[in-house]
């Protein structure tokens, strides 16, 4: 019992143990008949919300008042403008994916000197971008569904040894943030950042320079996500990126990372993305509709936030 | 004394006692304020002042003994009981919402201004005392709070405080009430406090500024260490003998001999005399420089000041210029959610660390190098460091400091609460890292620590005001700097 | 000392000027536009974003922010449409238990001291799914009272102006005038003063939430009122609409500065924008756009006349 204790305190174990019961809860229903196919859909929808969650996590860690709200329109934005530039051409694909990352790039600094250069909260600054953005999107989307390149689409929608390449995608940049967030300076930064930012900046670190490059990191694992959605569904949509602006900031929730800043996880990320897919398809299994499943998801965000919280007065 | 002859006291405080962890602050203080007296309060810092306002005024219960109003027992009534006792407080930050209008917020701290039209009555109640108050004042009551100079939002406070609505105020508490208004205007205030008085209501008055305690103050209490050391009627007293009566009996102090050659150091910080301040600011190779003077007069600025002005806020910045070895330590100096190793580590990161990566090795090594230098009480240095108590704490601080090749250490009251032991071992480093040529600037309330130092710069309403060395530094030289002997 | 205009005035005409400009640039492009007809058909749709706007601006003078009134404002819309025709009374109990799920979230929100983005981003999960369960596919009708309401011809200036002036001063009065608007934005500005005097801050944000939860269901009649019928999609731009209305309209997220008149004027600056662009036969693709150019505009002016004030 005892040799479970460090991993019972850890605070994304509770998001993986919800996400296996339900996937236990769902294969059950169907005989086991299923249980493949859900793993491979499952793996392969998670890691998208992980992408976006991953950068929404960075982001969050950064302490109260800080998210990036462009996230879906950085999503539209790379998904159509990289399939635009591509052109169904094989050869391009990765100049593609430096051209997403480069929107990336620009995105996240352009939300970053809103925010510092007209003072405004980063609610607001990544808001008002996001609405540049989509529009830049929308006009040059033009409703037109560009089809990605025939070699992107057949990565994006294949397996290697069984595990969706999406997933594979997934995991290699959760590993790369995972290492940034405990094992660089930067880790190091944003949580201290999170935690008390006159005391970072007291402490020596460069709190501007951390932040810029926080924003210019969610923007542009956002792109990313963008350019490997577009090419997985066979196209770039205009609402593509509209259902991950509450997901992100849900998956970072669930996952256990603290909402006040300075405490995050990666693990959490992959298993409340898991578990946030599972809960659709139980509930599909089971028959009810999608009322139910939104209402369900709301109050397991709430219940989390609820149970992580504890009675005011401490600080303030 | 004959209490059957005399009236309750407004306010009568039995055996006081509060502690803050290992801290008293109050020491079983004894305090009576009767009706139609001002009663001054004097003391350095520390000495309890604050806490005893936050006592009367029902924000603290005290630990041990009694508070009543009017020989009503207070037993954990709080606030409201001293609302109705007939306390007011005027608090020494300021305490109205700037967002609101004058009238506005007239309203809020009068619970009474009920009904239609309480907007018509609060104008005029307000707009009389104000004139009451200050004459000739030209606030616009029906402007935003937010919009006035700081002077004429104390006055506002103030005006708000003395205001009658459905019952009169018995007890005015001003806490340094003019620490943000001119000599004239201090000088209405006074007279008003003196009518006040005069007319039967009573004030508690607490001011750095001995003139104004001298001249309008009917008694004098006198605080030191969390106990109340000298009551006497005001005309017992002078100038002189009341900066004696807050200092210690009789201390020589333990400083220690001037180190030779300090004079000659090249000067690492070198500042102009600022408009109002009667120095500049100079910091040599290799010394301590001290910063007196009562809390909250300018010192912490200036520390803030210098570390910005010598560090990047957008690139990392190596090797380290400066560090900063913050005071309240819940508020500003630990990341509380790290382990101890964390929280003296991130001074310096780039020391253990290779393209961006932590060697996590080298971080033990360096967590196990200063917790024998600096004899921090821990089994394990990945403990949480909430674990530690305060003292242990601020020596993490202190590491995380001198860990760094910063050639200059800011220090903001780094030692405000820790137990002696501990700053017997932090003086001892400070001393030895002196002498290897670092610079020390060191911001502190605690006399014996000012008296460490080789210079030090008295500070008074945010401007140095005086400059003393070597065997200058004393108690009472730094007491007679950080109160102005006129009335402003 | 004395300035020639307050801070406050300023505040207020940065959206009244750019309001204005943006009119007679819509004026110039369109001239038939400067008709009843043609201004009844710009303003339509601006009632409801004026109510979720003020709505917004009750969460975010006492500092919080909802990110719910979107999908708040639909599930309303949903409730009028599905119920307020047929079984009024259901509906109306429906509505007012919503308007008390409101000031039950202020009051978690502030007993556990949560992050009210989450809570409200958990919320609309939860409104969405409601709204679903009520209306599964779009449709409903509006109750023929509420039509008319909504429809009305009144003389000379059409309804649309004459509703968002009467929401403007309603608002102003509740918000600004009476002690309750005090309260609430004395919690914003200075939470502990207000409790150091003697109120309980627990009790103002209950109902300062609770407020926002009725200007919403208001908004969510009113959309129904115009378009006859909803959908649990009906509304959801209203969240960042909102926001961005009462900043526009020069509130500030934190310090309970708010200015109802201002937030009616944004959300009529950003109901224009949109118009404005299709009369300048821009394609509609740039429509949020300007939206979030107007925005970055007012605030950069904004920030320009707080450094000249300084």
């Amino acid at each position: 019992m005892n040799a479970l204790k460090p991993v019972l305190s850890k605070p994304w174990i509770w998001s993986w143990l919800a996400a296996l019961a339900t996937f236990a809860a769902t294969a059950l229903f169907t005989g086991g008949a299923s249980a493949f196919g859900l793993s491979q859909a499952t793996l392969t929808f998670a890691a998208f919300s992980v992408m976006v969650g991953l950068g929404q996590m960075l982001v969050i860690t950064l302490g109260p008042g800080n998210v990036d709200l462009s996230v879906p329109a950085t999503i539209t934005l790379s998904g159509t403008l990289a399939l635009k530039f591509m052109e169904t051409e094989g050869s391009l694909v990765l100049p593609g994916l430096l051209i997403a990352i480069g929107i990336g790039f620009a995105i996240g600094a352009a939300n970053y000197a809103l925010i510092k250069l007209l003072r405004i909260p980063p609610i607001i600054a990544t808001l008002s971008m996001s609405f540049l953005v989509q529009s830049l999107a929308i006009w040059s989307n033009r409703g037109l569904r560009i089809k990605p390149p025939e070699a992107l689409a057949a990565f994006t929608t294949g397996t290697t040894g069984g595990v969706p390449n999406i997933a594979l995608a997934g995991l290699v940049l959760s590993v790369i943030v995972w290492w940034l967030l405990e094992r660089s300076i930067y880790g190091r930064w944003i949580s201290a950042i999170g935690q008390s930012p006159f005391a970072a900046r007291m402490a020596g670190i460069p709190v501007d320079g951390t932040r810029f490059v926080t924003y210019v990191l969610c923007a542009v694992l956002a792109a990313v996500c963008g350019y490997l959605l577009a090419s997985f569904s066979g196209g770039a949509a205009l609402n593509m990126g509209a259902e991950y602006l509450l997901m992100s900031i849900a998956v970072v929730v669930i996952g256990g990372s603290a909402v006040a800043g300075g405490n995050s996880n990666v693990p959490g990320i992959w298993g409340a993305s898991l578990f946030m897919f599972l809960v659709v398809s139980m509930l599909n299994t089971y028959g009810f509709g999608a009322g139910i499943r939104l209402m369900l998801t709301g109050l397991i965000i709430i219940a989390v936030i609820v149970a992580a919280s504890r009675p005011a007065g401490g600080k303030r | 004394m004959n209490n059957s002859l005399e009236p309750q006291p407004v306010v009568a405080a039995r055996g006081v006692r509060v502690a803050f962890g290992a801290v008293t602050a109050l020491d079983g203080v004894d305090l009576d304020i009767r009706a139609g007296e001002a009663l001054g309060l004097v003391g350095h810092n520390g000495a309890g002042k604050s806490t005893i306002v936050n006592v009367i005024n029902g924000g603290l219960t005290p630990h041990q003994g009694t508070i009543s109003y009017g020989g009503v027992d207070a037993a954990g009534g709080g606030v409201a009981a001293a609302r109705a006792g007939g306390v007011r407080c005027v608090f020494q930050e300021l305490s109205l919402c700037p967002n609101l209008t004058i009238v506005e917020n007239t309203r809020l701290m009068h619970q009474g201004l009920t009904g239609f039209g309480w907007r018509k009555r609060a104008l005029t109640l307000i707009r009389a005392k104000l004139d009451e108050v200050f004459p000739a004042n030209r606030i616009d009551c029906t402007g935003t709070v937010g919009e006035l100079s700081i002077a004429e939002r104390q006055m506002v406070e103030i005006a708000i405080n003395f205001i009658e609505v459905t019952e009169a105020p018995r007890l005015v508490i001003l806490d340094e009430p003019t620490s943000s208004l001119d000599a004239s205007l201090a000088e209405q205030l006074m007279a008003h406090v003196r009518r006040f008085v005069a007319a039967g209501g009573s004030v508690l008055l607490i001011s750095h500024i001995l003139g104004e305690i001298l001249s309008t103050s009917t008694r004098i209490v006198v605080m030191k260490d969390g106990k109340v050391v000298v009551t006497k009627p005001v005309a017992d007293f002078t100038a002189k003998s009341l900066v004696e009566a807050m200092g210690s009996v009789i201390k020589e102090k333990t400083h220690a001999a001037t180190r030779t050659g300090a004079n000659a150091a090249p000067l690492v910080v070198d500042l102009p005399v600022a408009p109002g301040s009667a120095f500049g600011f100079a910091a040599r190779k290799g010394e301590i420089v001290g910063l007196a003077g009562l809390g909250g007069h300018g010192q912490t600025d200036m520390l803030l000041s210098l570390y910005r002005a010598r560090s990047s806020n957008w690139r990392p910045q190596r090797p380290e210029e400066i560090a900063f070895v913050a005071g309240d330590r819940s508020l500003n100096g630990t990341f509380p959610l790290w382990s101890i190793l964390r929280n003296l580590s991130i001074g310096d990161l780039g020391a253990l660390s290779r393209l961006f990566a932590i060697d996590r090795d080298r971080e033990d090594a360096l967590g196990a190098d200063w917790k024998a230098k600096t004899a921090i009480r821990t089994p394990d240095m990945h403990n949480p460091i909430l674990s530690l108590s305060g003292g242990n704490q601020q020596k993490v601080l202190f590491a995380r400091a001198l860990s760094t090749p910063a050639a200059i250490v800011l220090m903001d009251d780094p030692m405000r609460g820790v137990d002696i032991g501990t700053k017997q071992d932090v003086y001892a480093i400070l001393r030895s890292e002196a002498e290897a040529g670092r610079t020390f600037v060191w911001y502190s309330t605690e006399m014996d620590e000012i008296c460490l130092c080789d210079r030090v710069y008295v500070f008074r309403d945010g401007v140095i005001v005086a400059e003393l060395k070597g065997e200058e530094i004393s108690e009472e030289h730094v007491l007679a700097a950080s109160f102005s002997g006129e009335a402003a | 000392m004395k300035k020639g205009l307050s801070a406050n005035t300023l505040r207020l005409m940065i959206p009244v000027v750019s309001l204005a400009v943006l009119l007679m640039a819509v004026f110039w492009l369109q001239p038939r536009a400067m008709s009843y007809m043609g201004m009844n058909l710009l303003f339509n749709l601006a009632v409801p974003i004026a109510l979720a706007t003020i709505a917004q601006m009750l969460i975010i003078a006492v500092n919080d922010l909802d990110l719910s009134i979107g999908t708040f404002v639909s599930f309303a819309a949903c409730v009028t449409a599905v119920y307020l025709p047929t079984a009024p009374v259901t509906g109306i109990a429906i509505l007012a238990a919503a308007i008390a799920a409101y000031a039950v979230i202020g009051i978690v929100i502030h007993l556990r001291d949560l992050p009210s983005i989450v809570v409200t981003l958990g919320m609309s999960f939860v409104w969405g799914g409601l709204a679903v369960l009520i209306l599964p596919a779009p449709g409903g009708t509006a109750p023929v009272w509420l039509r008319s309401l909504m429809t009305a011809a009144i003389p000379v200036v059409p309804l649309a102006i004459v509703a968002s002036i009467v929401i403007a001063i309603v608002a102003h009065l509740v918000v600004m005038r009476s002690t309750l608007g005090v309260a609430i934005r004395g919690v914003g500005g200075n939470s502990r003063s207000v409790a150091r005097a003697g109120w309980s801050v627990l009790r103002i944000k209950a109902a300062a939430y609770a407020l926002s939860g009725l200007f919403s269901v208001l908004a969510g009649m009113a959309l129904v009122g115009l378009t006859t019928s909803a959908d649990a999609n009906i509304a959801l731009r209203y969240t960042l609409l909102s926001i961005a209305g009462v900043i526009l309209g020069g509130g500030e997220f934190v310090g309970g500065r708010v200015s109802p008149l201002g937030a009616v004027v944004g959300a009529l600056t950003l109901t224009l924008a949109g118009s404005f662009l299709s009369f300048l036969r821009i394609s509609p693709d740039w429509q949020i756009g300007a939206q979030g150019a107007v925005l970055i505009i007012v605030l950069g002016l904004r920030l320009l006349l707080s450094r000249r004030e300084a």
